[in-house]
């Protein structure tokens, strides 16, 4: 290779990165006026969406305040459901009713937040890693087979599942940083493969006898024992368990890696510049292999709050739901960082909770929830778009990264 | 351009304002008392598993089930679509806190979740559709208030697996399957069953492809049309001039194959395919019909005045929860339509069994 083109591919990698460092650092403002700017749209489908309003607009010129007061109340109609439906029920008969909208959300997000955790990991040493969906299956179904395979006494039975969770989502980030590091394979393209490998893999063992309940020929395995369920931490007539409590250690733990330790500062050295800190002697290579496994090892935590927390009764083959694709949101709303982290995935863990009281009491589709999360990352990935819709000023000056 | 956007919009807006011109509805507020004394004080459920209300299959069918059952009681209803295993619990959970008096779930992935739900509120009633809620397998429901909703479809399939054989030329019928799970598979055995039995009665030799009775071909899920459209392919390589795909909308890429490959017939499944794909109801030799909808509407129509009874709901052929639909004109002789009768009595009767 050419000086020349050795010089053109470092300037195109050099804007690749800026543009993802962008989305990753955007501003807080920028942040939450997506957040607002999405839900006025939501409110715009919403009403779309209402038959009751599609009725009023037929007559529109003969009593034009029908129309308005049916988008109104359908408008406070979703979003008071949400509201109901994720933070506090206040239509409860009793506090545990009134309350357990609260916990619900909290236990939806702490996938999100293991996930979204191991993601902007990623995304601060400029590693664009969409591969939590696999690590968090194969977190599950390694964890959950040692969870109803294995017969081991109580709190042991529960660390051991941990671990082979944690090691089997660390397994698949291992690989496409080795490969990364070692042989230049693109990481995006690499960790997109390897979900599909490893949904695959899973209804393959699913169909296996080992991981069959006897007497069965349906894909899902036996319930994990009890002995390595997360304990519940709020008594029985809440989910919460205690993995949302290990969730938010994890969240201190990745504050302390990034900002306190020496492999945190090399990680964010390599992600604001591989060729500098290289330069400065440190190992790009061993970084990324690093990163990613790290990264791997939180989305293993995450699937083992499903397998051994929420979704115990036994393994199938949508144990991680939509949650690896969405911690990518999560962890690009809170700018990559730990609290910023945390906050989202509990937005997130609320969107989600209020799915069923969106359609059950408001009608609407749930789909709606995931238009509204969705125009959120569009925002979020465009915020010129944002600052041109509030008419905010450009920033004067790029951002300086602090490596 | 910019013209063109212009006259475009002014236009849309005329339509709008157009449509908009019609009267306002009177006020009526001594009817809409009437009606809502004479409407039945019940509220019925439904949450579906991930394939949503538009999957062309189960879930499908039994939220028609629910509605027409809503519209023609006037009881109360609510759904709620489950975006994955997670959604489950919760949707559950939702109905119940919403006053539902019967919340119906469908598939066997919402087994747990129903049972914990009606362990946990003894008070209300739940049924499931295509499981027996049975998950410690000791033959008996888990939860006293949950009423399964099964079918032999079986028995329907046998039917078509012997209108299959007695039409096929080349003497070769394929079929193949979404993902292998017992509500499934159990079509294909019925398949398999009745061609071996046309084999015995008639001396033909007649083989199936796709499914022994213990392994088979399997697309994987019940979305990716392509995929069926490749196996049946696959099949009609091999001599298949009769498929059977089990696997929902996937069996529509297996049907596009058949109509290109032209002299193949399908099968279909779960409703009527002359009716639901009408696109290919020339090469629709029968449909191996699995009555969910009506199902749906018994169980909730029976519970809105009586006491909640829970003795599992199976689908035969005698009462009509499965069948085959009418055999393609010209296709096979009058005597063997007579014999598929008989055959039909003889399941019913018990004279002949449909286990392959």
């Amino acid at each position: 290779m050419s000086a020349e083109q050795t010089t053109a591919k470092a300037v195109e990698e050099q804007d690749d990165r800026s543009v993802l460092r962008q989305i990753a650092e955007s501003s807080g403002l920028v942040v939450a006026l997506a957040v607002v700017a999405s839900i006025v749209i939501g409110a715009i489908l919403v009403v779309l969406a209402s038959p009751e309003v599609e009725e009023a607009l037929g007559y529109f010129f003969s009593r034009p305040a029908d129309t308005f007061a049916a988008a109104w109340e359908a408008i406070t109609g979703a979003y008071t459901a949400m509201f109901r439906g994720s933070v506090w029920n206040y239509n409860g008969d009793t506090f545990v009713q009134q309350f357990r909208p609260l916990t619900e959300s909290l236990t939806m997000a702490t996938p999100l937040i293991f996930a979204g955790l191991g993601l902007g990991i990623g995304f601060r040493a400029g590693l664009f890693n969409i591969g939590a969906q696999g690590q968090i299956i194969m977190g599950a179904m390694i964890g959950g087979w040692v969870g109803f395979a294995w017969d081991l006494p109580w709190g042991l039975h529960l660390i051991v599942a941990i671990i082979a969770s944690v090691l089997g989502g660390a397994l698949w980030g291992f690989i496409p940083g080795i490969l990364k590091a070692k042989a230049g394979a693109h990481e995006v393209i690499v960790t997109i493969m390897l979900n599909y490998v490893a949904a695959n893999l899973i209804a393959y063992a699913l169909s296996t006898d080992a991981f069959q309940l006897e007497g069965s020929d349906n894909p899902k395995s036996p319930p994990i024992a009890e002995t390595a369920q997360y304990p519940l931490i709020l008594g029985d007539s809440f989910r919460l368990n205690l993995s949302f409590l290990l969730a938010i250690a994890a969240a201190f733990g990745v504050w302390w890696l990034m900002e306190r330790s020496t492999w945190g500062f090399r990680f964010r050295a390599v992600g604001a510049n591989a060729r500098a800190a290289r330069t400065a002697g440190m190992n790009v290579p061993l970084s990324i292999i690093g990163v990613m496994t790290i990264a791997g090892a939180l989305s293993g935590f995450a699937g083992s709050s499903q397998i051994l927390g929420t979704e115990s009764s036994g393994l199938t083959a949508g144990v991680a739901g939509s949650f690896g694709f969405d911690a990518i949101t999560v962890a690009l709303l809170g700018r990559s960082r730990p609290l910023g982290t945390v906050m989202a995935a509990i937005l997130f863990g609320g969107f989600k909770a209020s799915g069923p009281a969106l359609q059950v009491q408001a009608g609407l589709p749930v789909d709606i929830v995931l238009v509204i999360q969705s125009l959120i990352v569009l925002f979020i990935a465009a915020p010129p778009l944002v600052r041109f819709l509030f008419r905010l000023p450009a920033p004067s000056r790029e951002k300086v990264v602090a490596a | 351009m910019k013209n063109t956007l212009r006259i475009g919009a002014v236009a849309a807006s005329a339509a709008i304002a157009l449509a908009a011109c019609s009267a306002a509805p009177e006020e009526t507020p001594s009817e809409t008392a009437t009606e809502t004394a004479e409407a039945v004080d019940y509220k019925a459920c439904m949450v579906s598993d991930s394939g949503g209300f538009d999957d062309a299959s189960f879930n499908q069918a039994g939220y028609e089930g629910l509605q027409a059952v809503s519209s023609d009681l006037g009881i109360e209803i609510a759904t709620a679509e489950s975006e994955g295993e997670s959604d489950f619990a919760p949707n559950i959970n939702e109905m119940i806190n919403q006053g539902c008096d019967l919340t119906i779930t469908v598939g066997f992935l919402l087994s747990q979740a129903t049972v914990d739900a009606a362990l946990a509120n003894p008070d209300s009633s739940f049924a499931i559709i295509d499981d027996l809620a049975d998950n410690d397998f000791d033959g008996t429901t888990d939860a006293p208030n949950i009423k399964p909703i099964t079918f032999d479809t079986d028995e329907a399939a046998f039917l078509a697996g012997y209108a299959a054989a007695a039409a096929s030329q080349t003497g070769v019928i394929g079929t193949f399957g979404g993902i292998q799970i017992p509500s499934v598979t159990i079509f294909m055995d019925g398949l398999l069953a009745g061609v071996n039995y046309y084999n015995e009665q008639n001396g033909a030799a007649v083989t199936v492809l796709g499914w022994d009775g213990e392994t088979g071909s399997f697309t994987g899920d019940f979305s990716d049309t392509t995929k069926g459209q490749s196996t049946a392919q696959g099949f009609i390589d091999q001599g298949a001039d009769v498929i059977l795909p089990v696997a929902g909308p996937v069996g529509l890429g297996a049907a596009a194959a058949a109509q290109a490959a032209g002299n193949v017939w399908i099968i279909g499944v779960d409703s009527d395919w002359t009716l639901t794909a009408p696109d290919y109801s020339d090469i629709i030799l029968t449909s191996v019909m699995k009555n969910m909808g009506p199902a749906v509407y018994d169980v909730v129509s029976g519970s809105v005045d009586a006491e909640f009874d829970v003795t599992p709901y199976l689908g035969t052929l005698e009462n009509e929860g499965v069948g085959i639909s009418d055999i393609a004109d010209g296709v096979l002789d009058d005597a063997v339509i007579a014999e598929i009768e008989e055959i039909q009595n003889g399941i019913i009767g018990g004279s002949i069994s449909v286990t392959p």
